[in-house]
């Protein structure tokens, strides 16, 4: 048995933390990118592009996360794409993020007042003018609370990616826990790890929230 | 895609199905239990409990359930708590649960007008009476679609409790792919009954609710 001294312990979970921190930062930004795709046919003014993107957004927020992963882990190589567990996490964390995100922001767009719209209008702006330049930045800023709440979201649903077989920091933790047998120090470490992650970023949508309330 | 192995595997499925309809029953029930006390606790209690109840809100909210599942089942032992899988599942359920229900009750608590109390408390009620038969329906009646939303959220984040050998829907899908070699039929079919169960649970809730709680509850 390879012995295990605590600092070791730390130093490896520590190391795999980076790849928790990168999945995470790549679902966001992924989700972000493709949350607005579904999000301009959310709220678009065709009633089956809205319906298609409402179902897209239902099917992701009404099914668990781990079924989506395992359903790219297993489902893109019969589309003969070679997947390792990497590109199935991030891929399966980037809809994931887009269903949510997509229907964060459109909350925001509703919560705006129609005249928001016919102001654009009738300054002349086109739909994707008044979308860019009017809607969206406001839509942007008064939801910004939940898109960093869902961030935090985001970066405890990495830890399900360690199922399909990505090495992040909990799937470490497994591996660390079968060589020293010390569970409750290691996943007491690995719960600290995301907790010192995760809080500020807590706070800092509960200060965005207040500011927001006043 | 073949889905010969399907009408075999329906058994099993089903089966999977009912647990983890019975994990999310005694989840909810055991949470929303727990959340009122906590949130009737960080309104009331002593100072110390306020804190604990923050702490504990803040830690859970914080941290990953599969985190919370594994130090559970896997860190208490070496406390010499022992717990078979399913009481496991169930007690990392329910604390990750009433982590998130603390606040929204809290937030129904807050709602209801103190005069409320006031006029209970005239009428001659004594405090408890006064918390459960007047201010609690009041709260719960309030907060019941966004409890709702949680409930909803919780039973689909237990498909991670297959990884403690829970033998729930997750776990009867990951049996099944291993012997039909179809994982992702396999897994799209078990996505699909989630999906169902998701839709039926918040149907099931919202007309309960209307009916326990009374109109308004959407």
């Amino acid at each position: 048995m390879i012995e295990f001294t605590f600092w070791d312990i730390v130093r490896n979970l520590l190391l795999a933390a980076r790849w928790t921190v990168l999945l995470s930062l790549a679902a966001f930004v992924g989700g972000g990118v493709v949350g607005m795709v579904v999000l301009f046919f959310r709220i678009a003014k065709n009633k089956w592009s809205r319906r298609v993107a409402s179902s897209y957004i239902a099917l992701f927020q009404g099914t668990p996360l781990l079924m989506q992963l395992f359903l790219m882990f297993f489902g893109l190589p019969m589309l003969g794409l070679r997947i390792e567990p990497w590109t199935a996490a991030v891929l399966g964390l980037t809809f994931f993020a887009s269903a949510y995100l997509a229907e964060i922001w459109r909350s925001g767009v509703d919560a705006l007042p129609r005249g928001q719209w016919d102001a654009g209008a009738s300054l002349g702006l086109h739909y994707l003018q008044e979308l860019s330049l009017i809607i969206l930045p406001q839509a942007f800023s008064i939801t910004r609370a939940p898109t960093v709440g869902f961030l935090v979201q985001l970066i405890k649903s990495t830890a399900l990616t360690s199922i399909i077989g990505f090495e992040e920091l909990v799937r470490t933790s497994n591996a660390i826990n079968n060589a020293t047998f010390e569970p409750f120090k290691v996943y007491g470490l690995v719960a600290l790890i995301f907790f010192v992650m995760c809080f500020p970023l807590t706070q800092y949508a509960r200060s965005l929230e207040r500011r927001a309330a006043h | 895609m073949a889905f010969a192995w399907l009408p075999g595997a329906a058994g099993d499925i089903a089966r999977g199905a009912v647990t983890t309809i019975l994990l999310i029953a005694v989840t909810t029930l055991a949470g929303t239990f727990l959340s009122i006390l906590g949130a009737a606790g960080r309104r009331n209690g002593p100072v110390l409990l306020k804190r604990a109840i923050a702490w504990y809100v803040e830690v859970m909210r914080n941290t990953p359930f599969l985190v919370q599942l594994f130090f559970i089942f896997f860190g208490l032992p070496s406390l010499g708590i022992r717990l078979d899988p399913v009481l496991a599942a169930i007690l990392a359920m329910t604390l990750n649960m009433a982590a998130y229900t603390i606040e929204i009750v809290g937030a129904g608590l807050d709602a209801v007008p103190p005069g409320q109390t006031e006029a209970a408390l005239a009428l001659g009620l004594r405090p408890r009476q006064v918390f459960v038969k007047i201010v609690l329906p009041q709260a719960l009646k309030v907060i019941y679609p966004a409890l709702t939303s949680q409930i909803v959220i919780m039973m689909l984040e237990s498909a991670v409790v297959s990884q403690i050998a829970v033998r729930e829907l997750t776990y009867e899908a990951d049996m099944l792919q291993a012997r039909t070699f179809r994982s992702f039929e396999t897994y799209l079919v078990v996505t699909l009954v989630y999906l169902v169960l998701s839709l039926a649970l918040r149907r099931l809730l919202v007309t309960g609710g209307r009916r326990v709680l009374g109109a308004g509850v959407s």
